[in-house]
């Protein structure tokens, strides 16, 4: 059994089996009160799947992309409760879960109602902010069943979106202002990933942006 | 509706050592985690940024961000190691919840909660400034923290004068810095002087062979009309223009500027300002205890003027160990023991970072 948290876009934590599917999910779409709201969450799925903390075998994360200090929060809580309860903390892009959401059945849900086709192409788009999106081209699934990548992630403007993504550029593609992370879609892309003994994404928070500063150039007079 | 707390709605049970408290603190550049058993310290791990900010010349609070997400959980583990203790053996966890930077605080905040959630422990969400004071119960020369005191915490991050009379629900805020935080001035002072950052230690090294009285730089909101309205309260950004204002001109007449004299003159402006606002703030309420807090504790003017001016007055100075001074984890630990050992209950589990928590709420609650 997993635990998953992402805080990319809103806040969801949930728990998910193997065998039996997507066992608790919790999701507060507000994207300014993630660190409010991630224990109360954590809380709820957990005894909503009457899953104890050592009953888990691993804890993932979403690691993005999303505005940073939100992001933070689930990836922080993630390492903290694997870190508590003994167990491995694993990090899965994202994006992967939107796609894997829309595109897989094996997504726990039913892939109409999350708006996508199973094993058509589509482009993940969300909300980056700073008048940017984050975006991720999916060509279908493979063999595994896992979704193929096959451009980004990386930041854009909306209006350079076409030019970024070429050839995936008349895919069927997401709506930045209305797309959200399931963490209920990461756990499983992560149980698939486990069956299949496909590798884990770099712990890393995919941030795709530097901090925004730049070094200081020496003191400003302050006399004319 | 009751609120959800990381476990039942009762207070840890501490044993007759003391509960068994670990402390998480992320409200500025140091990811400090400190494990304590009622008063006595166990471990004091500090992951510090700052040498990632040096390039910016200040704190940058998305680097901070960053830095504590990377070093949470390896202090975490060098915590436990230090203090021989497993997760499992705690008896409650505590956090920094503010003030401090937003962003860095909700990194502990989100850690703090899903730590205590998947080992079970209660969470105490505390105040970082009451912390600071908390941190002199840590001491170990076997004298104890008495009550009621001044409390002057001076760091990078504030400047706050505060009225202790009860660590845990009665703590005032006499006075606060109204534009830089007395850290700050150090740093940009430095910078003007083309000293590296953090300019605190820099300042200190070569005012050493300056003349403190060479240039009578302000002593922000001292006069007689500022004192009306601002008794307690520092400012810090008039005197930092009126260093630059007198470098500038020195360098605009082709003259040399006299580094170790600037440095000395102004670390004398900064502690005179200190130091007379806190012994004024003992002398009005009658209060003969002055504690120091902060990382500014570290500078060696500072310390010396409080010893001369507290001794000159007849107030007892109490300066913690500098490694409980600067922003830790442990402070937030031994303040956690406290509310543990005073039977409050946990902290409700939708507590946020804040980043202008009032020093009057000690706990969230
Ligand atoms: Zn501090």
């Amino acid at each position: 059994m997993i635990l998953a948290i992402d805080t990319s876009a809103g806040s969801s934590v949930a728990v998910v089996d193997r065998d039996g599917g997507v066992l608790a999910e919790h999701t507060v779409a507000d994207t300014r009160r993630h660190a409010e709201v991630i224990g109360r969450l954590i809380h709820d799925a957990l005894s909503e799947a009457g899953v104890a903390p050592s009953e888990l075998s691993a804890v993932v994360a979403g690691r993005g992309p999303g505005p940073f200090t939100g992001l933070r929060v689930g990836i922080a809580a993630a390492r903290a409760f694997a870190f508590g309860a003994g167990v491995p903390c694993l990090s899965v892009g994202s994006h992967d879960a939107v796609a894997f959401e829309r595109l897989s059945p094996a997504a726990g849900r039913s892939v109409a109602a999350s708006g996508g086709a199973v094993d058509s192409p589509l482009v993940v788009v969300t909300d980056a902010r700073r008048r940017e999106v984050a975006y991720s081209s999916w060509s279908g699934l493979d063999d595994d069943g896992l979704p193929v990548l096959v451009a980004g992630p990386a930041l854009v403007r909306p209006a350079d979106l076409d030019e970024a993504i070429g050839a995936s550029s008349s895919w069927p593609r997401t709506d930045p202002d209305a797309t959200t992370v399931s963490a209920a879609a990461l756990g499983m892309l992560a149980e698939r990933l486990f069956e299949h003994g496909r590798p884990f994404a770099d712990a890393e928070p995919l941030y795709l942006r530097e901090p925004d500063v730049t070094p200081s150039a020496g003191p400003k007079p302050v006399t004319r | 509706m009751t609120a959800t707390r990381a476990s039942s709605a009762v207070a840890a049970e501490p044993s007759a050592a003391g509960p068994l408290v670990l402390g998480i603190e992320t409200s500025c550049d140091e990811t400090g985690i400190g494990i304590v058993r009622g008063r006595t310290l166990l471990a004091n791990v500090i992951s510090s940024s700052m040498d990632e900010h040096a390039r910016y010349g200040g704190v940058v609070p998305e680097v901070a961000a960053r830095a504590h997400l990377e070093a949470l959980e390896p202090a975490l583990a060098a915590a436990l190691a230090e203090a021989g203790v497993t997760v499992a053996e705690l008896d409650a966890i505590a956090v920094t919840s503010g003030p401090g930077l937003a962003g860095a605080l909700m990194v502990g905040v989100g850690a703090a909660k899903a730590l205590a959630l998947a080992t079970g422990k209660p969470l105490y969400a505390v105040n970082h400034l009451v912390g600071h004071v908390g941190a002199d119960v840590l001491r170990d020369d076997g004298s104890d923290l008495e009550l009621p005191t001044i409390a002057l915490l001076v760091s990078g991050g504030h400047t706050s004068l505060l009225h202790v009379r009860d660590l845990v629900d009665d703590v005032e805020l006499l006075g606060e810095t109204i534009d830089d935080a007395a850290g700050e001035a150090f740093d940009k002072v430095a910078r003007l002087l083309g000293l590296p950052y953090p300019g605190g230690p820099q300042i200190d090294r070569v005012a050493e062979g300056g003349d403190p009285k060479a240039i009578r730089f302000p002593r922000g909101l001292t006069l007689p009309k500022d004192l009306a309205k601002h008794r307690y309260d520092f400012s810090f950004s008039g005197l930092k223009t009126a260093v630059a204002r007198w470098v500038e001109q020195r360098r605009s007449e082709g003259g040399a500027v006299p580094v170790a004299d600037v440095a000395a003159s102004f670390r004398e402006a900064v502690a005179d300002v200190l130091l007379t606002k806190a012994l004024a703030a003992c002398a009005d309420r009658g209060v003969p205890r002055l504690l120091l807090g902060g990382g500014v504790v570290a500078n060696a003017r500072v310390r010396q003027l409080a010893a001369e001016r507290c001794a000159a007055a007849g107030v007892e100075l109490r300066v913690p160990p500098l490694s409980l001074c600067t922003d830790n984890g442990a402070m937030i630990a031994a303040l956690g023991a406290e509310l543990v050992s005073r039977g409050r209950v946990p902290s409700p589990l939708d507590f946020g970072a804040d980043s202008t928590l009032p020093v009057t709420t000690v706990q969230a609650v």
